[in-house]
């Protein structure tokens, strides 16, 4: 299940890109099929946090990540099949930038397709967003997998067209992970409708993979790692076969299963967030069969973020964490336990110190 | 001589003593909640300047990286840090953030402004045990 990640991890240890290939904050995902010239992969790049200072003067710590990461997707072998990206391109949703994360976007070699984040919704509603890279929501087809792209981080609407007085102060109260004056994500009734007559056209064993900002699982509210409505979500894809739900807006490593829903986190270029649980005051709902990333070192800055490749094999998803100056995660689904496991760290005695959060 | 000296203090201080003892330590609950009052809005100011883009210079703020002060541990300060490669208290690590992430300049450790960043970090902990040193 994970020799194709080991290849790639060698060429980039052998393609004289070390140094680069041993610190990127990448995600590559596999699906793989039963017919290994089906399986196919991709990257993931996600939560960049493009934040403009003043004129043309952005924070060099998170403009540093994004480039980092387009770098090393660069120079995958194989090349993957296309990029994703996984929402919050901007800090506060402005065209400056939208715009300076996607000229350094631009920089991708590959296909590269977008989810909405809140970072970058709730100045404008996406309206900018939409000119630079298409509709908030659609699905597409690549190698016998249906892909739904979803706009998860709406919210009601009395929050998002009555509540403020202006747009700039709307997307300030959203952009405070742990504001009280902000709002639970959703997806909404008018997606939930398109998504129901989009998969009415699906056979039920075609392998579904899911894109969404927010997690389609409740995990805490208060920081919204959260979707009102995923449980009527998680009806309309429970159907099918063999559902992968891949979401950003975390900034850590995050996995579960819910029935015949595998759910994965992607990591951030810009900032690690902690675990719910380091809140000493919150009850939350972290999947238990997450094995954390690890702890953030303050010292470096690159320090638990990362990027991801992805293996798509027999319509299951195997994702691939590059972590700058940290050994790599690969969680894959295991087909004998039915659900995602870590390749390295899943049983109790396997865990590091540093995967310990408190 | 020196004998004598020390009676006298010791002596004085009795004197001392019952004279506060007259006054007596007592305190009745408008007291306490005046005192937590006092603390509370220190708390919040910490809060507001935890949230706000302007302590440093990049428009970064605080609550960025640290939702709710998570991941700040202030119940394990002071304790040794790597790379200053010392034992420090909360505050110095205040600092490293607002020079660093922040791009901003340090504050005294008597700045009002750094005791109620303190104030808030260690609220957002309350309850949880003390564990100086820990990593």
């Amino acid at each position: 299940m994970y020799h194709i990640n080991r290849s790639r991890r060698h060429f980039l240890q052998t393609s004289g890109a070390l140094a680069l290939g041993s610190t990127l904050p990448i995600s590559l995902v596999e699906l793989a099929f039963a017919d290994a010239q089906q399986n196919f992969t991709f990257a993931y790049i996600s939560d960049a946090h493009i934040q403009q200072i003043k004129g043309n003067r952005f924070v060099r710590n998170w403009d540093r990540g994004l480039i980092r990461a387009v770098a090393e997707t660069n120079l995958l072998n194989p090349k993957p099949d296309f990029v994703m990206f996984g929402g919050d391109l901007a800090q506060l949703g402005s065209a400056p930038e939208l715009d300076h994360g996607a000229e350094i976007l631009s920089a991708l070699k590959y296909k590269t397709r977008y989810v909405m984040g809140e970072h970058d919704y709730y100045l404008d509603l996406g309206a900018y967003w939409e000119k630079l890279f298409g509709p908030q929501y659609h699905s597409f087809d690549h190698k016998g997998v249906h892909f739904i792209v979803l706009n998860s981080i709406r919210t009601y609407d009395d929050w998002t067209y009555h509540r403020w007085p202006t747009a700039e102060q709307r997307m300030l109260e959203m952009a405070g992970l742990d504001n009280p004056n902000s709002s639970p994500f959703m997806v909404g009734e008018e997606q939930r409708q398109w998504l129901k007559k989009d998969l009415a056209k699906i056979p039920k064993t075609t392998p579904v993979v899911v894109f969404s900002h927010s997690p389609l699982q409740k995990i805490y509210k208060g920081w919204n790692f959260w979707t009102e409505d995923a449980e009527q979500i998680q009806a309309l894809l429970k159907p099918f076969n063999k559902v992968s739900v891949i979401y950003g807006h975390v900034h850590q490593i995050q996995y579960n299963q819910v029935g015949n829903i595998s759910f994965h986190s992607v990591m951030a270029t810009a900032w690690p967030w902690p675990y719910p649980q380091a809140y000493a005051q919150a009850e939350q709902y972290l999947p238990k069969l997450t094995v954390p990333m690890n702890r953030a070192d303050p010292f470096f800055e690159r320090d638990a973020t990362g990027w991801q490749f992805i293996n798509v094999a027999n319509g299951y998803v195997d994702l691939h964490y590059l972590l700058p100056e940290n050994s790599e995660r690969s969680v894959g689904f295991d087909k004998a336990a039915q659900k995602p496991v870590d390749a390295q760290y899943q049983s109790e005695g396997a865990r590091i110190p540093p995967q310990s959060h408190f | 001589m020196k004998c004598s000296y020390t009676k006298k203090s010791v002596l004085g201080l009795a004197a001392l003593m019952v004279a506060a003892s007259v006054q007596a330590d007592e305190f009745t609950k408008g007291d306490l909640e005046r005192w937590q009052g006092q603390f509370m809005e220190v708390v919040k100011q910490g809060r507001e300047l935890w949230t706000s883009p302007k302590l440093g210079t990049n428009g970064v703020a605080c609550g960025q990286c640290h939702p709710n002060a998570a991941n700040t541990h202030s119940e394990t300060y002071p304790k040794f840090q790597k790379q200053i490669g010392k034992v420090i208290p909360l505050w110095e690590m205040i600092n490293w953030c607002l020079r660093n992430p922040l791009e901003g300049q340090p504050l005294a450790a008597d700045d009002p402004k750094m005791i109620a960043l303190q104030a808030y970090v260690t609220y957002e902990r309350r309850g949880v045990k003390l564990e100086p040193g820990k990593h």
